[in-house]
């Protein structure tokens, strides 16, 4: 029979007890067939919603186990069986009480397994992201097909409006992209051809057609629903404490119900049914599932409201390690800046550019990209160049509109440099730029300094982190002058420079030596480093989330995501110490006070009142953690 | 007289209590049947797991069929938190959990409260 069935009946039939309770004191009112009836209402309730209790009790009681139900089925067997003695040997009876902590103990389940199903519900509702099906191309003609049916390699096309079936890159057409529900990231993301599109994003206004690249259980949801789940299961350090507690707990609260018993009718000479109704009451009251649920749903909601955000936490031991981080180490490159040179100043006019990229436009020089982007920004024309030539280790000429050009570096110019222009090229230098020098006609027109810069929020989620007390380190293999630079830029305290990339995780045990560490990196330069720190996190490294290093995976390219993924694993970890505390609270208070130990204040817990405790000891520590689900991070 | 009669029984049932749930016990164990290059174990949950140590064979494809007599929601969801495994037991319904035996090792799991237990070993 199912649980709600088995509560309605155990309501329904304990309603007249109910409305007896209430309306004696006042008018004195009683149940037709007082005692009789009350029997046969509690037998009925025993049969039908107590049965499942008792019949579960036994049968762990031959495994040599006992759990909640053991204490459910014995507290009400043993008012039950006492009343029925007691009414024939017409003393006072406690049917009520067998009733109503039947009644109560179901109500909490019940709202209990909504709770937890509502917990529970990140991993549905992500998967329920994924696309029914795609229009995939087959024989030169785009056909509708189930998503099961379509393999890498699939050329696909995508409408306004439609989901993004599978992961792969954009081959024609273009269009902006929702890709908030994968990565939390609330902007429209472009894309054109060449560019990654990940399944279960949403095409807002153009049409576009990708080639398929991952599919089924290779697709990047894929891989996050898989990861939140193993998550979600996974333990905290902290539950081997409730682990040990829960073992020993129903045997123990027994035999504390028996010496209650015995210390009552025995030593303060009570008659055996108040004696009884402590002993009841004690096995009512105690609760060992709120100590059981404190963590797992803490843990559930909050790698749930992670992974909503883009934020994956692997497991409730990361998620407890990174309460106690001291000191945060930031790879540099890639991680800090964003991994691609930048033109950051321009001295001189609109010409500088103008000749700069008209040649570079020629060039293979690494830096010419950067020179390329910022012309195309700037909305340069660019001019067509005759006897383009490069001169090796310094830069490149060319013949502009008649004009001998050049680019290249302090060097390549020195002949026709100015003390004035080369101390405001030794300045850049200091700040760890290089600097370009552009002529013309065998005068300097101007300059361009270029940096890898760092990103638009590295500066604001340092400047966090310090904040909530870390100490924060950057570690790179690049000399110390720039690494100084970019750490001044951002506001790091620390910088370990020139480390060679094999060096990177004995630098972090050597941190380790004092703090714990988190290491922030990429998932796969990076990988020992991020094995070796107390917490790794790796950053958004395209659509592979499923990487190995790395206690945190964030699936964005933000350093503000390091933040949101620290306070979100201390609001979650918090929030299971709470419901630990708790669930302590209400065994440790509830079970003296249920035992009579008050008794002298008048301080006293009737079973049923006993019962409805303990079912909203488990009901409220189960809200706790979905509350957790609505917190800010 | 009945008083003390009622005091050793409570304390006889207060021992009794101990050592039936806190001394050793044997627990039942079971060796997975091979069969056809596949093994399977079915396994009652009725006040806990019958059996509660499953023994599999390394490198076989695996699956453990748990059915749930037991009306206890206890018992409704088994967890095997290192194999990031949480499988809902509808009363009455065989469910089919898939382990993954390329590495030998001890997995534990549990019901959703960590309140029953049960082992499996692969070797």
């Amino acid at each position: 029979m199912k649980i709600t069935t088995r509560f309605w009946t155990a309501l329904v039939l304990s309603l007249p007890m109910l409305v007896e309770m209430v309306l004696q004191p006042l008018t004195g009112w009683m149940l037709p067939g007082d005692k009789w009836t009350m029997s046969v209402l509690t037998t009925l309730i025993m049969l039908i919603s107590a049965g499942p209790f008792i019949s579960s009790a036994w049968a762990s009681f031959k495994k040599h186990h006992a759990n909640m139900d053991t204490l459910v089925a014995l507290g009400t067997l043993t008012a039950y069986l006492y009343s029925i003695y007691a009414m024939f040997k017409q003393q006072p009876v406690f049917f009520e009480s067998a009733a109503f902590v039947i009644t109560f103990v179901l109500l909490g389940q019940v709202l209990e397994a909504k709770m937890r199903s509502n917990a529970s519900d990140a991993i549905g509702k992500l998967a329920n992201l994924q696309a029914k099906d795609a229009l995939v191309k087959r024989d030169d003609q785009f056909v509708q097909v189930s998503i099961a049916e379509v393999v890498a390699g699939d050329i696909i096309q995508v409408k306004p409006g439609q989901k993004i079936p599978v992961d792969g890159v954009v081959v024609s057409g273009m269009s902006s992209v929702d890709e908030s529900m994968v990565t939390g990231e609330s902007m429209p993301v472009s894309k054109r051809p060449g560019d990654q599109v990940v399944g279960a994003t949403l095409n807002q206004n153009g049409t576009f057609e990708f080639k398929a690249q991952k599919v089924g259980r290779d697709t990047m949801l894929a891989q996050i629903v898989a990861i939140v789940k193993k998550a979600q299961n996974s333990h905290a350090p902290i539950q081997n404490l409730t682990d040990r507690v829960a073992d020993i707990f129903v045997p123990a609260v027994l035999i504390i119900a028996i010496a209650t018993f015995l210390i009552w009718y025995l030593l303060l000479d009570k008659s055996v049914g108040t004696a009884l109704v402590f002993a009841v009451s004690v096995l009512v009251i105690a609760c060992p599932c709120a100590l059981g649920l404190a963590t797992p749903t803490a843990l559930m909601v909050g790698t749930g409201l992670g992974a909503k955000k883009g934020i994956l936490i692997k497991n409730g031991e990361v998620l407890e390690a990174a309460n106690n981080l001291k000191t945060i180490v930031f790879d540099k490159t890639g991680t800090i800046t964003a991994g691609q040179p930048q033109v950051t100043d321009i001295i001189g006019d609109k010409q500088v550019l103008e000749v700069a990229a008209s040649l570079e436009k020629l060039s293979e020089h690494p830096l010419a990209a950067a020179i390329l982007q910022a012309a195309k920004k700037a909305k340069v024309q660019l001019q067509s160049v005759d006897n383009f030539r490069v001169i090796e280790g310094q830069g490149i000429t060319g013949t502009i509109a008649g004009k001998e050009a050049m680019v290249g570096s302090r060097a390549m110019m020195s002949a026709i440099m100015s003390p004035d222009i080369a101390a405001q090229i030794t300045a850049f230098e200091q700040e760890a730029k290089t600097v370009i020098v552009v002529a013309l006609a065998d005068k300097i027109i101007g300059l361009l300094t270029i940096q890898d810069v760092p990103k638009k929020n590295s500066g604001q989620a340092i400047t966090r982190l310090k904040a909530a007390g870390l100490k924060t380190v950057m570690l790179t293999g690049d000399n110390s002058q720039v690494a100084q630079a970019i750490a001044q830029q951002v506001g790091i305290d620390e910088v370990i420079a020139g480390v060679l990339p094999t060096e990177k995780a004995a630098a972090i045990q050597e941190l380790q030596e004092t703090d714990k560490v988190a290491f922030v990196g990429d998932g796969i330069n990076d990988a020992p480093a991020l094995t070796q720190a107390d917490v790794g996190i790796a950053m958004g490294s395209g659509t592979d989330v499923a990487i190995d290093a790395g206690g945190i995976v964030l699936v964005k390219n933000d350093l503000m995501d390091v933040v949101r993924a620290l306070k979100l694993s201390r609001k979650t970890f918090n929030r299971i110490k709470l419901n630990l505390f708790w669930a302590f609270i209400y065994n440790v208070l509830g079970i003296p006070i249920a035992a009579g130990l008050f008794a002298g204040i008048g301080l006293v817990l009737s079973p049923e009142l006993a019962g409805l405790a303990m079912a909203f000891s488990s009901l409220s520590v189960v809200i706790s953690s979905v509350l957790l689900g609505k917190a800010k991070i | 007289m009945i008083k003390l009669i009622i005091f050793l029984v409570g304390i006889v049932l207060i021992g009794f209590i101990a050592w039936w749930f806190f001394g050793k016990h044997q627990v039942q164990a079971e060796q997975a049947a091979v069969n056809h290059d596949h093994q399977s174990v079915d396994i009652e949950v009725k006040g806990g797991y019958s059996p509660e140590r499953i023994v599999l064979k390394k490198g076989v494809p695996a699956t453990l069929k748990f059915k749930r007599t037991d009306a206890s929601t206890c018992l409704d969801h088994v967890v095997f938190s290192d194999l990031g495994i949480d499988q809902k037991l509808p009363q009455g319904q065989v469910e089919e959990v898939k382990i993954d035996t390329s590495k030998s090792g001890v997995y534990d799991w549990a019901c959703s409260m960590n309140m029953f237990h049960g082992q499996v070993i692969v070797k």
